[in-house]
């Protein structure tokens, strides 16, 4: 290819004028501006720091945080550090990321293959759905969501029973809590196993089809494995659980645990939003495997189910996988908008502490660390995934 | 070529924004500007509120005024920042405003380590509570396991957090960053307890669809002294900020009002005459000119008619007096004499 141009071109450029020369010197200059650019910032944030009297130390973390934290993963009351009330923060971000990548997941690549269905309201009410929601501001559904949720909710008094064990209403849904009892352990032992042996019957059934062409249900075998033997363990053990039930006390539930209507409205809101645009993404992957390919199947014998699951899913994955993890870093992110309604996530909890200790610079540090090193994580996760169901030529 | 040159623009641009830092002479820099950039609330009743004329009214915007009645002559050359509690800090730190006057707790922390100074304490508050007509509660003692709204990034979730603490009582804490939220969220039923400084409750509470419905509790659980706030380091303009407050209770104790004090121009009595800027030369000593004292009376009057039209009998929210009289009517509003 080089020969070619290389034949087309004069044969004595001037050196100011070769390509190669101009382009290197340009990116020599880029990288030298970046760096005094970069170089500026840092010396202009110590010049007015220590114009302030005030220096970047984070010893700060240690000192008793002295405010409490409505939803707290860990262990946290108000004479933890401010270490403790970030660390509750961080968690936050992880159960609502975490919750809404899979429910978004699942919504998007529900409402994806119906907006490809045959059936035309089904597929207009896709179309719907996803022109509608990724077109209102994310902020907007959040609040709204959050009113939607609180507003037509009882007060706790009249709260909606459910069997008289778990109660919703405007502080939350209110459900009992486990207690778990000696010999709890077992259960816990099973379930690994459960899951070490699905694997291994999965791997068993495939290189036997592959042997023998015998197929097997391995799917409901595994199934079975990972829910049964936990559950066999647990009677055997007997029964080592007991509940705490919640119970109306003066003001509110007193025990069991509380689902609050804060995560429940952030988790709806992050969920439809990110699946709006997972839809396309899914719609767009299944398109862009060629009608070809199932006509193919079919031609083979195979029937319509086992086409998608075996020829049409795996080579829509590979368009898929890419564009839906840029999608889960956006949740991830977007998550931060809980700061609007009480949700104390990373960056609410950082805005505390940066307020009632005027550490601002080592605050916005620990934010952009701790949200690079997610990013960096769901991406690598994603690649190894994206590795894996690449379509391997044989 | 075209990035190179907009990478370049990018970045001289980014080191120019960079370098204006704030500057340790802060009342040059205010009559060099010719205005006074003010910190301030927008939506709390009585401190810093848009009327229904639209022009920004309370206690706490009318001390930026009386600043710039002082320095300018002129009691409109003041330009508002609003800021929410979150925020106030570091716009101060950073220079974006010269001075904060936002219902802001003097404490300890905040008067040292966080590179700020209090120029005195305008209003004296406390922290209070407010719940439910319909939920029976007349003590905050008996609010063990209530849930509590409240805005985060002040002295109040600290103050919560050490009152259930102290009284053995357990609470849900449910804080929100910006105050119509905390608010909402208290109407729509969230919470059983709204809490903030008594003043703010009394402002907050006219804001509800029907605030006859809810009570505000006898008990105050803190001490808030709120008042304004500049930057260490800059004796000369904390001099003005605090002379300013100074001026405006010795002209309440000396009787001397926006209606007489062309009179009082006139007025014998020693006291008078070195506040009017006729004997001695105490406005030039801090950067002004000798009748600096009389502009602020004349242009926004004394403490007690500030109080008078922004929170007490002629406005909405009928505060008495309280704690807030000078220390000659029982209160603790005391002023260093002129002299
Ligand atoms: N005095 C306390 C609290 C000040 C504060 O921010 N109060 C709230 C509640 S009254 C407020 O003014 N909010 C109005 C707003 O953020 O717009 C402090 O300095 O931390």
């Amino acid at each position: 290819m080089t020969a070619v141009i290389d034949e087309a071109r004069p044969q004595r450029v001037s050196f100011f004028n070769d390509p190669k020369v101009r382009s290197r010197a340009a990116q020599i200059v880029f990288a030298l501006l970046l760096l005094w650019v970069g170089y500026e910032i840092y010396h202009n944030t110590s010049a007015n720091l220590a114009k302030l009297g005030k220096n970047v130390d984070f010893n700060f973390l240690g000192n008793t945080a002295g405010f409490d934290i409505i939803q707290r993963p860990i262990e946290y009351s108000r004479e933890s550090s401010y270490l403790t009330a970030i660390l509750v923060g961080f968690l936050n971000t992880l159960i609502i990321a975490i919750l809404g990548v899979i429910c978004a997941t699942i919504l998007g690549f529900v409402i994806g293959v119906m907006r490809l269905s045959s059936n035309w309201l089904l597929a207009k009410m896709a179309a719907g759905y996803v022109e509608i929601i990724r077109n209102i501001p994310l902020l907007l559904q959040i609040l709204f969501w959050y009113t939607a949720v609180l507003k037509p909710l009882p007060g706790p008094k009249e709260s909606l029973s459910f069997l008289g064990v778990a109660f919703l209403n405007n502080r939350g849904f209110i459900i009992p809590k486990p207690i778990w009892g000696d010999g709890a352990g077992f259960v816990g032992i099973a379930f690994i196993i459960g899951c070490i042996a699905a694997i291994a019957v999965s791997r068993w059934a495939r290189q036997r089809q592959e042997r023998t062409g015998e197929q097997f249900h391995s799917f409901w075998a595994g199934l079975g494995l990972i829910i049964g033997l936990p559950i066999v363990a647990f009677l055997l053990a007997g029964a080592p659980v007991t509940f705490e039930y919640p119970e109306l006390k003066g003001f509110n539930f007193a025990g069991g645990t509380t689902i609050l209507p804060e995560l429940i409205a952030l988790l709806l809101a992050l969920s439809i939003y990110t699946a709006s645009f997972i839809a396309e993404i899914v719609r767009a992957g299944i398109m862009a495997v060629s009608h070809g390919q199932s006509e193919a199947a079919h031609a083979l014998g195979l029937r319509a189910q086992p086409t998608l699951r075996l020829v049409v899913i795996p080579q829509a994955l590979r368009v898929i996988i890419p564009p839906l993890t840029s999608q889960y870093l956006n949740l991830t992110k977007n998550s931060s908008l809980a700061v609007a309604i009480a949700y104390p996530d990373l960056v609410a909890m950082g805005g505390v502490v940066m307020n009632q200790s005027g550490r601002a610079v080592e605050i916005v540090v620990i934010w952009m660390i701790v949200y690079l090193a997610l990013s960096l994580f769901t991406s690598a996760f994603m690649n190894w995934y994206n590795a894996r169901v690449r379509l391997v030529e044989r | 070529m075209k990035n190179m040159l907009m990478s370049l623009a990018l970045g001289a641009g980014l080191s120019v924004a960079a370098v204006s830092a704030a500057s340790a002479a802060t009342l040059d820099d205010v009559k060099a500007k010719g205005f006074i950039q003010c910190g301030a609330n927008t939506s709390l009743i009585g401190f810093g509120f848009p009327d229904d004329q639209n022009n920004w009214t309370g206690l706490d915007v009318d001390f930026c005024r009386a600043l710039a009645a002082a320095i300018f002559n002129d009691p409109t050359k003041v330009k508002f920042t609003p800021l929410s509690a979150k925020e106030r800090f570091t716009a101060l730190q950073s220079g974006e405003i010269d001075v904060l006057s936002r219902n802001t707790t003097w404490t300890m922390s905040r008067d040292t380590s966080l590179g700020l100074k209090f120029a005195g304490v305008t209003y004296y508050d406390g922290q209070g509570f407010m719940v439910k007509k319909s939920l029976g509660v007349n003590s905050s003692l008996n609010l063990n396991g209530a849930s509590v709204c409240t805005q985060t990034g002040t002295t109040t979730e600290l103050n919560l957090a050490d009152y259930f603490k102290a009284n053995n009582m357990t609470y849900q804490v449910v804080a929100f960053e910006q105050e119509q939220e905390v608010l909402k969220a208290y109407e729509d039923g969230r919470c059983d307890v709204y809490t903030t400084d008594q003043s703010g409750i009394y402002a907050q509470r006219l804001k509800l669809a029907a605030p006859d419905d809810h009570v505000v509790l006898p008990e105050i659980i803190s001490k808030e002294p709120l008042g304004p706030v500049v930057r260490q380091g800059d004796d000369a303009w904390f001099n003005v900020v605090k002379w300013t407050y100074f001026a405006l209770l010795n002209a309440e104790e000396l009787g001397i009002t926006s209606k007489n004090v062309g009179e009082m121009m006139n007025s014998t009595n020693p006291e008078v005459t070195r506040f009017m800027g006729k004997e001695g030369d105490f406005g030039v000593a801090i950067g002004l000119t000798n009748d600096w004292a009389a502009q602020i009376v004349k242009h926004v009057g004394n403490y007690g008619e500030i109080f008078e039209r922004n929170l007490g009998e002629s406005s909405q929210l009928k505060i008495a007096r309280g704690k807030n009289a000078l220390w000659t009517k029982g209160g603790l509003q005391y002023a260093p004499p002129i002299r």
